[in-house]
C-alpha cells in the first residue's frame, strides 16, 4: 500500500464521519428532548397531559390539550387561507404567465420566504389585529389572525415545491392535452394537477409542518391564552408559544411540562415529515418507473 | 348546463390571475410597510451606536456584532460538515441504503422547528455542557439548524459539475482527493457559496432558536462565551414590551434590507452558476 492510498482511506474516513453528522444531530435532539420530557410524561400519565384541559404550572397541573388543539386550529386555518392562494400562483407562473413574468415573480416570491418571522409577527401586531379588533370584535389577537399570518408565511414554501413539481412533469403530458384540443385550463386540471399530485401533496405537507413549528410569529399575534378557543375570534395559545412563552422562567416539573410539549410538537413534526418524504419519493419512484 | 370551454378557461383565468397578484400584493406589502416606517429612522449614529435604556435610545451596534458573531460561529461549523458529508454522497459513494438514511436525517432536521433547536440548545450547551448563555452555544445550535442547507445545496452543486471533469482528471492519474479538490471543488465552488449565504439568511433571521441559546445580553460581546443579543432577537423584545417602535422600526428595517441582499447575492450567483453548466 502506498502513502497516496493511505491518505485516499484516511480522507475517505474522514469525510464519511462527517457525512452522518446529520444524522446524528438528529439522533442527539431525539434523545435528548425525549429523556428531558418524557419521564414527566409517564410519571404522570401520559392520557393526562394530552387530554388534560388545565394548564396551571403552578399547580402542577399540565393539561396540554388547548395547545394541542390550538396547534392543530391555527395550522388548519393556516392551510385553508394558504395552499388556494398559493396553488394559483404556481399554476399562473408556470402555465398562464409568459416566461418574462415569471422570471421576475418567482425570484420575489422566494425573496420573501427569507423574511424573518418575527416581522411577519410585527406586522400581523400593527396591521392584522387592530383590523379583525374593529371588524369583528374580540381582542384582535385570535385564531382567525394566526391562521392569516401563517397562511402568508407558508406561501413562498407551498409556491416554490409546487412549482417544481408542475415544473417537473415531462412536456408530453402537456403537449398531448394540448393536442387533443383541450383548453390549457382543462389540460392544467385534468392532466397537469392530477399527474403532480404527490409533489403538491409534499408541498402542502411541508407547509404544515412550517405552520406548526412557527413560534415567534404565533406568540405575538395569537392571544395566548391556555383555553380551548370556542370561536375563530378567540385568543390561543399553541404548542409551540407554550414552550418559548414559559421557558425563560420555568424550573424544575415545569420546565419539564415543557419538553413534554416538545416531545409531542416533535411527534407531529416527524409524522409530517415522513408523509412529505413518502409522497415526493413515490413521485420520483414514479418518474423513474 | 355545460358551459364551454373557452367561457370556463376565461373565467379561471381572471380568478388565478387575481389570486395571484392579491399573494404578490401582500408579500410586497409586508416590505415595503416596514421599509417606509423603518427608512426614516435608520442613520449612521443608529447604526453605530449601543442601544442605551434597553434599546429605547442609541442605535444597534451591538446586536449587529452579535448578529455576525453568532453567524460566523454557525458558519464555521456547519460549511465544513455540510460541505463534507455533500462531497461523500456525491464523490465517494453510490446510491445505498446508506445515503438514504443520511438523506433523511438531513431532510428530517431541515423540517424541526427552531424552537425544538432551541429547547435541545439550551438543555445540552446551556446547561449540560456549561457554556451559559453565549455566542458559543447560540452559534452550535443555529449551526445544527443550517446543516441541512449547506448539505443540499451543496450536493446541487457537485452534482451539476459535469461528468467529462471528473472522468479527465482521473485519466490524468489524479487521486480521488486530487480531483476534489482540485477540479470539482473549484467549479463547485458558486454553488456552495449560494448555500452558504442562503443559510447566513436564515442565522440572520431566526429568533426562537437563539433567544434561548445567545440569551439577550445588550452588552457588546467580548468573547464566545459572552451572552449576545441578536438584530432579531432585539426587534421582538422592542417590539412585544413596546420598548420603543420607532426603534422597533429600524431595526426591522435593517433586518429586511439585510436579508433582502442576502437574497439577491444568491440569486445572482446562482444564475451565473447555472448559465455556466447549461
Amino acid at each position: 500500500m502506498t502513502g497516496l492510498d493511505r491518505k485516499e482511506n484516511f480522507i475517505r474516513a474522514v469525510l464519511l464521519l462527517t457525512a452522518f453528522s446529520a444524522v446524528s444531530v438528529l439522533a442527539v435532539i431525539t434523545v435528548f428532548i425525549f429523556a428531558e420530557g418524557t419521564p414527566i410524561m409517564f410519571r404522570r400519565g401520559v392520557g393526562g397531559f394530552l387530554f388534560g384541559l388545565n394548564w396551571y404550572p403552578g399547580e402542577g397541573r399540565f393539561g396540554l390539550l388547548p395547545m394541542i388543539v390550538g396547534s392543530l386550529e391555527v395550522t388548519l386555518g393556516a392551510l385553508l387561507i394558504g395552499v388556494p392562494f398559493a396553488l394559483a400562483c404556481a399554476v399562473v407562473l408556470t402555465e398562464f404567465s409568459s416566461p418574462r413574468l415569471r422570471n421576475i415573480l418567482k425570484p420575489v416570491i422566494e425573496l420573501l420566504a427569507g423574511i424573518p418571522s418575527v416581522v411577519y409577527g410585527f406586522i400581523g401586531v400593527v396591521v392584522l389585529v387592530p383590523f379583525i379588533r374593529e371588524t369583528f370584535g374580540g381582542p384582535g389577537f385570535s385564531v382567525l389572525a394566526a391562521s392569516i399570518v401563517l397562511g402568508i408565511m407558508i406561501l413562498p414554501t407551498v409556491i416554490s415545491i409546487s412549482i417544481d413539481a408542475l415544473q417537473a412533469l415531462p412536456p408530453s403530458y402537456r403537449e398531448g392535452a394540448l393536442a387533443m384540443g383541450a383548453t390549457r385550463w382543462q389540460t392544467v386540471r385534468m392532466v397537469l394537477l392530477p399527474s403532480a399530485r404527490s409533489g403538491i401533496v409534499a408541498s402542502i405537507i411541508l407547509g404544515m409542518g412550517r405552520a406548526v413549528g412557527e413560534t415567534m410569529a404565533v406568540i405575538m399575534i395569537a392571544g395566548n391564552a391556555a383555553a380551548v378557543p370556542r370561536t375563530p375570534l378567540d385568543p390561543v395559545r399553541t404548542l409551540t408559544s407554550n414552550i418559548a412563552l414559559e421557558m425563560s422562567y420555568a424550573s424544575g416539573e415545569h420546565r419539564e411540562a415543557l419538553f413534554a410539549t416538545g416531545v409531542i410538537l416533535f411527534v407531529i413534526i416527524m409524522v409530517l415529515n415522513t408523509l412529505a418524504n413518502a409522497s415526493s419519493s413515490r413521485r420520483a419512484r414514479g418518474k423513474r418507473g | 348546463m355545460r358551459v364551454p370551454p373557452r367561457l370556463e378557461q376565461r373565467f379561471v383565468k381572471v380568478v388565478l390571475w387575481s389570486m395571484t397578484a392579491i399573494t404578490v400584493f401582500v408579500l410586497l406589502f409586508i416590505v415595503a410597510y416596514i421599509l417606509r416606517r423603518g427608512l426614516p429612522v435608520l442613520s449612521l449614529s443608529f447604526l453605530t451606536e449601543n442601544p442605551h435604556e434597553m434599546g429605547r435610545t442609541g442605535g444597534i451596534f451591538s446586536t449587529i456584532v452579535g448578529t455576525l458573531a453568532l453567524t460566523a460561529m454557525a458558519l464555521a461549523v456547519a460549511t465544513p460538515l455540510g460541505v463534507g458529508t455533500a462531497i461523500f454522497l456525491n464523490e465517494y459513494t453510490w446510491e445505498s441504503r446508506v445515503t438514504r438514511i443520511i438523506r433523511f436525517g438531513a431532510d428530517c432536521l431541515a423540517g424541526i422547528p427552531s424552537i425544538i433547536f432551541g429547547l435541545f440548545g439550551f438543555i445540552l450547551f446551556v446547561i449540560k455542557m456549561g457554556f451559559g448563555w453565549s455566542i458559543l452555544s447560540g452559534g452550535l445550535t443555529l449551526a445544527f439548524m443550517i446543516l441541512p442547507t449547506i448539505i443540499r445545496t451543496s450536493e446541487e452543486a457537485l452534482r451539476s459539475v459535469p461528468r467529462s471533469y471528473r472522468e479527465v482528471s482521473l485519466s490524468l492519474g489524479s487521486t480521488k482527493w486530487q480531483m476534489v479538490t482540485r477540479v470539482i471543488l473549484p467549479s463547485a465552488l458558486p454553488g456552495i457559496v449560494t448555500g452558504v449565504i442562503l443559510s447566513v439568511g436564515r442565522s440572520i433571521g431566526e429568533t426562537a432558536a437563539v433567544i434561548f441559546t445567545a440569551g439577550s445580553a445588550l452588552r457588546l460581546p467580548t468573547s464566545l462565551f459572552s451572552s449576545s443579543r441578536t438584530m432579531s432577537v432585539h426587534f421582538y423584545i422592542l417590539a412585544r414590551e413596546g420598548i420603543s417602535m420607532p426603534n422597533a422600526y429600524g431595526t426591522a428595517a435593517v433586518l429586511v434590507l439585510s436579508i433582502l441582499l442576502v437574497n439577491i447575492v444568491t440569486y445572482r450567483l446562482m444564475h451565473r452558476f447555472i448559465r455556466k453548466y447549461s
